[in-house]
């Protein structure tokens, strides 16, 4: 299992013509746990994306380091981006199998289809798809390849409340059957409360760790609307400057 | 709708030949005989195949290498700096310039032939595939990369399928392209071929061989378009809505 330690100093974006450089990150200590399922809560353009976009190693532009527990030098990477980003030109299932490892047995594919409610849509292009759909299947994408680590950038934003709660459900029971580190990005501080083992709020650009909160409601009780409701408001009090965040 | 204007074609040039009653623009009927006639002994289905022939390697040489060099330029903006020269000088080459220089270097043979059709089609295919490859969706080459797509599958499943209309086009502007230039090497340098048999009509003044050759090739080229590339496109397209 993998442990992360993330530590970046500073990542700016060079200026653009009239738009200056920009400084998106600075500064920027986290520690993950292996296992551990943390959501990272922010207000939009602070610097999220960019966060996981360095974690996934897709930006290599940035002063700091990133440091992997000894055992995996490159832990295995789900990602699943703000957008669903499928390949419009193969069916849902194609998609998913190009992900899949060589050794890898397609059978995790139905099985994932079926979760997600999905199997009669295996065969269809992206672009009949509805958002939602597209949404599943970038999910069922991300955990097919098994991941050590995985990235969740808003992935539930425009999605109609009733789907949006089924797949976070779906997203629990995936999470539980075969834990794993997951880091999840989301402006909603409800959703992060009903998913979260630790939330870790995050200033505006340039972005730093305003506060780490462990969610102390047990997983049996997340359920319960009223007791979310509840943690939320006692953050609010208790942290003024999360009030101003939100 | 196609048949109809197809007939008043044929009417106009009737129409015309019948006024003007020359040698140097025969009826209809006449092109028609020598068609059959040359199809009957054999040697316009043979010179046709020769050019067919050159077309198909050469064509086939151009594209692989013109998408090959255009995806690495597109991909690698310090290379496409420094050959954007070398493309632009290429590019404005007159092809009869590079036909005499071929046949002048490496002597009246076959290599120096297609080398020159080649030469003369590949700076089009380079620049075309270059264009596609720079709108490439950085989006989903980040969604390849973070799930360790290798390079060949990145090849395949990603920048492909965007690439497949802008292939497309070279392709049929290629093919139009080639087609003209092949012909002015024939003439200049072989003894087979539709160029050459061309150059003998013209010598001979023989108007109606000149016009069923000329026939006979677009509607190969025609059907080149109807069995080959509308299959294609329709092909790649059926993922769209």
């Amino acid at each position: 299992m993998t442990d992360i330690q993330i530590n970046i100093h500073s990542k700016t974006y060079p200026a653009i013509e009239q738009a200056g450089h920009h400084t998106a990150i600075a500064n920027l200590k986290l520690s993950l746990k292996s296992g551990e399922f943390i959501c990272l809560v922010g207000p939009s353009g602070c610097g999220k994306t960019t966060l996981l976009n360095i974690i996934a190693g897709l930006d290599n532009d940035y002063e700091g380091e990133i440091l992997v527990g000894l055992q995996h030098t490159h832990p295995k990477i789900g990602y699943i981006f703000q957008n669903p980003r499928l390949l419009p030109w193969r069916t849902v299932r194609e998609n998913i199998e190009l992900v899949l490892d060589s050794h890898q047995s397609p059978a995790i594919i139905d099985s994932l289809l079926e979760v997600m409610q999905l199997t009669h849509s295996q065969h269809v292009y992206p672009e009949r798809l509805s958002l939602g759909m597209s949404r599943r299947v970038s999910i069922i994408r991300a955990f097919a390849v098994d991941p050590d680590v995985l990235l969740m950038d808003e992935p539930f934003v425009s999605l109609d409340a009733p789907t949006a709660r089924q797949v976070r459900e779906l997203l629990l029971k995936l999470w539980q059957e075969r834990p794993h580190t997951v880091l999840f990005v989301t402006h909603d501080l409800r959703e992060a409360i009903a998913l979260a083992d630790r939330l870790i709020f995050l200033s505006a650009a340039p972005m730093t760790v305003i506060s780490e909160i462990i969610v102390p409601i047990p997983r049996t009780k997340r359920q319960n609307e009223n007791a979310i409701e509840a943690f939320r408001q006692q953050l609010i009090s208790d942290y003024p400057e999360i009030r101003r965040l939100l | 709708m196609p048949t109809l204007s197809l007939l008043a074609f044929l009417a106009v040039w009737q129409g015309l030949s019948v006024y003007l009653n020359s040698n140097t623009l025969p009826a209809p009927e006449t092109v028609a005989k020598v068609f059959w006639q040359g199809c009957l002994t054999g040697q316009l289905p043979f010179h046709l195949g020769v050019t067919l022939l050159r077309l198909v390697v050469s064509f086939a040489i151009a594209m692989l290498l013109g998408c090959a060099i255009g995806i690495v330029l597109g991909r690698n903006k310090k290379l496409d700096a420094f050959f954007d020269n070398w493309l632009v000088i290429f590019l404005n080459v007159p092809a009869l310039v590079t036909i005499i220089l071929c046949y002048v270097w490496f002597g009246l043979i076959e290599s120096a032939a297609i080398l020159a059709v080649v030469i003369n089609k590949l700076p089009n295919v380079i620049v075309t595939i270059r264009e596609g490859t720079r709108t490439l969706d950085q989006d989903l080459l980040d969604m390849a990369r973070c799930f360790h797509f290798s390079k060949r599958k990145t090849l395949v499943h990603v920048i492909w399928p965007q690439l497949h209309p802008f292939v497309m086009s070279a392709t049929r502007s290629g093919l139009a392209l080639i087609w003209k230039i092949i012909l002015v090497v024939e003439l200049l340098g072989r003894s087979n071929g539709m160029g050459y048999q061309l150059h003998l009509f013209f010598q001979l003044f023989d108007v109606a061989g000149i016009l069923a050759y000329t026939i006979a090739f677009v509607t190969v080229i025609q059907l080149i378009e109807l069995l080959i590339l509308k299959p294609l496109d329709k092909k790649s397209q059926r993922w769209r809505r």
